[in-house]
């Protein structure tokens, strides 16, 4: 199936729009070079300075316009304008500053500038690999489902496991009990749980089944069967959820990064402006 | 009864619902002598059965209601109290609990048989009974306990019980979930499996069962029941089952066996019909008098279902037993649609012109004529005027009263036919459900009749002389659009009466690769998809759709069938034999040529389409099963077949922002009408659970309201008549309709949409459920918000004549699939 994505929307318009927007910016750079070299005060830097908190704005409004339904128009084409537009932005404010960088509310406004793009990068990365992923991982379960399938097996395993000798009862309650799915940001992110108990729990399953007497064997099995589904489906569950966390934890620095820059892009100017 | 001689009344009414009561208030003010009887303990058993708080509607709104019996929009328990007050005004002669087992003409008097074995005698019979009464009872020993009941009327009266749920179709086991969690249910199904169960349903049970909340017993059925005289439980229910006789003490049974077809009764009366189908409508005049001399039929019985028509005709049907003229309640409204055509007449006068006019409308009765034209628009068209263009998607049929129209079917503006003047159009988007082929315009001042598409159906299925005229046209249509442009008109008929009308199931085969061929085929309802065996597999290679032909390949070259072609859904076709249609091509040099054109083209496209699903094959060994074709069966096999377009997720693009319902909420009312999470996936596609807009929608079957339309551009959409009776839900096969409380969405403040916070809900008023579903946002400017809200593109719509082109990535590249325009 095949049809455009972000990067080569209306075959390309944004990429192209942004190439000839660099261009033209580079190029008034090297052709008007003030005498006293490049620096943010001159009608050049003015100039680029302008069309960069243009830019700002505009991308900006994609956070806006994203979630404004009764807009016309598609999201697409926004999102695609926002990526390279975005890009495009860190060169005209690259050739505003005239690479002059101290330590002012100038120079953080920029450095902020490229923590927002660089993150957005990232978010391009993610949104390009990890739906693959989470598509393979899934099927056509949702985490939902998963999670209730993984309940029903703990009151399935807990119920048979009562019949059963101790050790096994104990390994299972625990499996049941510790096995944690996501419940903070950082094990979100990393995918899995550390001595995983339901891996650990099949694994102590195999050596106990070893000397059961023969009356147990049937229920042996069926647990064993149980607690084996049950950790491929823990499993997938924490792989969605660190997909889910991975595709989503680079928005955490850029929408606040963002504000920051408008916040931090506004007093630049008011301190150009004031502090002549 | 000891009395040898029956009891005699002048007019027995049976059924007391809403028509029957209006004829007995009537008959009573008439100083009739009647009796009215009733099967029921209480009057008006269908509405009874309502579920409890529904609100019921007084359509059609512009009808006049004539009887005494009042009736106004209002709550059940209103309208219910309303009539017994009316009832016993009147003081109304009514018997109830009074089954009527037996109808018959006598030499003289018509002769009633009650359920007790006493006789009545009459002079004249109205039957009232409705399409409800005959509900399937339990024919057991204790069937009749009052423990048993055969609806459900408020599933939350019911607390601690233990309930028996007889009936494994989809009615019994909503009632047995509707139950659970309160109460103890067990469910006897005498089937082995569920299977007859909306999917949805079989899921919920299953969820049930596991979590304990009702249990059931399979192949089982009850034998008898007994009432307990002490202990908890008050009946017993016995039950065979596979493993011999078991004993269910419990407190209540719940019988859903299913309402029984009323004509079978009608026919033990001796009731006559027009067809042989099991739907169709008592023969009768236009007094409402049966086949039987002295036998009125009145109300949903005979066809009409709403309950203010019922009432009127109640009224009517005693007046004209009386032998009074009465003008029908709806002359007025016909007066009206009358109101810019032949205003110096009469109301029958005009009627009259119509029949006389259109050989087609003078095969109805009276009775269904009136019908049919107070449903049906006058279009009074200038010359020049367009009537609906080509590839419009409207599926109402056109009656010429006066004027000439021409057909125009290609893009030059020379017309391709005429039509004449009590001539009739439409009927092939009326059988196909797609767009329409041609375009009509009229060239002088024309007077028609613009028939909606279900009114046309229901004529259909009980005129059967209509649907065999219909039958023929169609089939002649359908050879003119697809083969015989250039055909003269007497090779046109002759091979138009020389074809047969083919159906097929979905999945059937209309022809194997290797067979003998034996014509041509055009698809006139359905779509078919075109396959082969490539490989050791069967690869599909092209979707064709209704208004298109296939099984041209070997006719001609002469070979064998080159390919498979299988109904994608079910699927009517004509059949041209191969005799025939190479004669025609032998004289006919301007078809040959284009078939062979056509025959061209396929070849090169097989071509291309095998080289594609081999490089496939070799190039992606890893994932062999996401060949275009195999997305192609897939999407097949997901009803994307009858759709007319399908929103799809590419899920290799999709971020799970959620966007697309969130969108789709915020614009329509606050419930969305997709769910992007759920539905099958296929080679990183999925079909989520959203409205295809089917050719034939299934949620248009059954809606009381009539609130269920087709816009022009083919959106399937609610209005606001709905009445939130839940039919169209249940009919749904996909499962896309939703009940829900429409309330209107606040909108965010810039602040809140750049940060991503839900603004505060405003407070929500009381509203009915009302169903909801896509409506592709026809209203919206930009098309669906759905697609437009995506950020990356990952949600798409998609009409399956593009499906091939998607699947194999040569987007535009319409000449995969066999849509030669025309």
């Amino acid at each position: 199936m095949q049809h455009s994505n972000i990067f080569d929307y209306k075959r390309y318009r944004y990429f192209k729009l942004a190439v000839i927007i660099i261009l033209i910016a580079f190029a008034a750079y090297l052709i008007f070079e003030p005498a006293v070299g490049h620096y943010g005060g001159s009608w050049l830097g003015y100039s680029l300075g302008t069309a960069s908190a243009a830019l700002v704005f505009l991308l900006a409004w994609y956070g806006v316009r994203k979630r404004r339904y009764r807009s016309s128009g598609t999201t697409q084409g926004w999102l695609s304008a926002h990526i390279y537009l975005g890009t495009a932005l860190t060169f005209l404010a690259t050739f505003h500053s005239g690479l002059h960088f101290g330590l002012n509310i100038h120079t953080v406004t920029y450095g902020i500038l490229l923590v927002v793009v660089v993150s957005g990068f990232f978010g391009n990365y993610a949104y390009m690999i990890y739906p693959r992923l989470m598509t393979e991982n899934m099927g056509e379960d949702n985490l939902d489902g998963l999670l209730l399938r993984i309940a029903e097996s703990d009151k399935m395993a807990r119920q048979i496991a009562l019949l059963m000798p101790d050790d096994i009862n104990d390994t299972v309650s625990r499996a049941c009990r510790e096995t944690s799915i996501g419940v903070s940001l950082l094990e979100q992110l990393k995918g899995f749980q550390p001595d995983c108990p339901s891996a650990m729990a099949v694994q102590e399953l195999t050596m106990l089944g070893n000397d059961l007497p023969i009356e147990h064997r049937k229920l042996y099995r069926d647990l064993y069967s149980i607690m084996v589904r049950r950790e491929s489906l823990v499993r997938r569950a924490r792989q969605d959820l660190m997909y889910r966390a991975r595709m989503g934890f680079w928005l955490y620095f850029h929408v606040p990064f963002a504000i920051a820059l408008l916040m931090a892009m506004v007093s630049h100017v008011i301190a150009v402006f004031f502090y002549w | 009864m000891a009395t040898s001689a029956p009891k005699h009344f002048n007019v027995i009414i049976i059924g007391a619902g809403p028509s029957g009561l209006s004829a007995a208030v009537r008959a009573t003010e008439q100083n009739v002598d009647y009796l009215l009887v009733e099967a029921a303990p209480a009057p008006a058993s269908t509405i009874r059965n309502y579920q409890r708080g529904k609100f019921v509607m007084s359509e059609p709104r512009g009808l006049p209601l004539r009887s005494t019996l009042p009736f106004t929009a209002s709550l059940r328990e209103t309208l219910l109290e309303t009539w017994e007050k009316t009832i016993t005004n009147f003081n109304v002669n009514v018997q109830y609990d009074t089954k009527v087992t037996g109808l018959k003409r006598g030499e003289k008097l018509l002769e009633v048989e009650l359920a007790d074995g006493e006789k009545l005698t009459a002079n004249h019979v109205v039957l009232a009974m409705g399409v409800q009464g005959n509900l399937r009872k339990l024919e057991i020993p204790g069937g009749d306990l009052p423990q048993i009941q055969y609806q459900l009327d408020d599933p939350q009266a019911y607390q601690n019980e233990t309930i028996v749920v007889v009936g494994g179709g989809d009615s019994g086991v909503e009632n047995a979930l509707a139950l659970t969690g309160r109460n103890q249910i067990i469910i006897l199904n005498r089937e082995e499996d569920f299977s007859n169960c909306k999917d949805s349903n079989l899921s919920q049970l299953t969820d049930a069962r596991k979590r304990g909340a009702l249990d059931w017993l399979l192949e089982t059925k009850p034998q008898s029941i007994e009432v307990n005289t002490k202990g908890e439980f008050p009946i017993t229910v016995f039950a065979n089952t596979l493993n011999g006789v078991e004993r269910i003490p419990c407190h209540r049974v719940i019988a859903r066996l299913g309402a029984l077809p009323s004509r079978p009764l009608l026919e033990s009366f001796g009731v006559g019909f027009s067809t042989p189908d099991l739907e169709a409508l008592p023969q009768l005049s236009s007094h409402y008098e049966s086949s039987i001399p002295g036998l009125y039929i009145i109300g949903a019985l005979a066809g009409y279902p709403l309950i203010k028509q019922g009432i009127n005709q109640g009224y009517e049907v005693i007046e004209y037993i009386l032998g009074n003229p009465v003008e029908p309640a709806d002359s007025n409204l016909l007066r009206e649609k009358f109101a810019n055509f032949c205003t110096d007449r009469g109301v029958e006068d005009v009627l009259e012109k119509i029949r006389k006019s259109v050989p087609l409308l003078a095969m109805l009765n009276t009775l269904q004529l009136r019908e049919l034209v107070l449903e049906s628009n006058i279009l009074l068209p200038k010359a020049g005027d367009i009537i609906f263009k080509r590839n419009d998607y409207s599926t109402t049929f056109f009656f010429i009263v006066e004027g000439e129209l021409d057909i125009l079917i290609d893009d030059d503006d020379v017309p391709d036919g005429t039509l004449k003047a009590g001539e009739f159009f439409g009927e092939l988007a009326l059988v196909s459900g797609r767009r329409r082929a041609g375009t009509v315009r009229a060239s002088q001042p024309c007077v028609l009749i613009e028939t909606p598409r279900r009114v046309m159906q229901k004529l259909i299925d009980s005129v059967q002389s209509m649907r065999r005229i219909l039958n023929e046209v169609a089939i002649k249509t359908i050879v003119h659009l697809c083969i015989g442009l250039s055909l003269s008109e007497k090779d046109l008929n002759d091979v138009a009466n020389n074809a047969t009308l083919k159906s097929y199931a979905a999945g059937e085969e209309l022809f194997h690769e290797g067979d003998e061929a034996d014509g041509l085929y055009l698809i006139q309802s359905g779509s078919v998809t075109v396959s082969r065996m490539i490989g050791g597999r069967e690869v599909v290679l092209f979707y064709v759709a209704a208004g298109h032909y296939v099984g041209e390949m070997s006719l001609v070259s002469g070979e064998p069938r080159y390919a498979t072609v299988r109904a994608a859904i079910a699927t009517e076709a004509v059949l041209i034999e191969a005799g025939r249609m190479r004669d025609i091509i032998a004289r006919n040099p301007e078809i040959r040529s284009e078939l062979d054109a056509r025959y061209l083209q396929h070849l090169q496209d097989n071509e291309n389409r095998q080289q594609l699903e081999s490089a496939f094959d070799s190039n992606n060994v890893a994932s062999t099963k996401s060949t275009p074709s195999n997305l192609i069966s897939f999407l097949i096999q997901q009803g994307v077949g009858e759709a007319t377009d399908v929103l799809l997720i590419d899920e290799s693009l999709c971020v799970r922002c959620n966007h697309c319902e969130q969108a789709c909420a915020d614009t329509h009312g606050g419930a969305t009408r997709l769910d992007r999470d759920a539905g099958p996936i296929f080679a990183n596609i999925r079909v989520p659970t959203s409205c295809r807009h089917c050719e034939h929608p299934h949620c248009m079957k059954d809606c009381p309201p009539d609130a269920i339309h087709r816009a022009p551009h083919g959106e399937v959409y609610i209005d606001d008549s709905c009445i939130g009776c839940g039919n169209c839900q249940q009919n749904c096969p996909y499962d896309v309709i939703q009940m829900s409380v429409i309330h209107d969405q606040p909108e965010p403040s810039i602040w809140q949409m750049l940060l991503g916070i839900q603004p505060k809900a405003l407070p929500v008023e009381d509203g009915a459920k009302v169903a909801v579903k896509c409506d592709m946002c026809k209203d919206i400017t930009g098309g669906p918000v759905c697609v437009r809200a995506c950020p990356v593109g990952a949600a798409l719509r998609v009409k399956p004549e593009e499906l091939l082109s998607y699947a194999s990535g040569h987007s535009g590249d319409s000449s995969l699939i066999s849509s030669d325009e025309h």
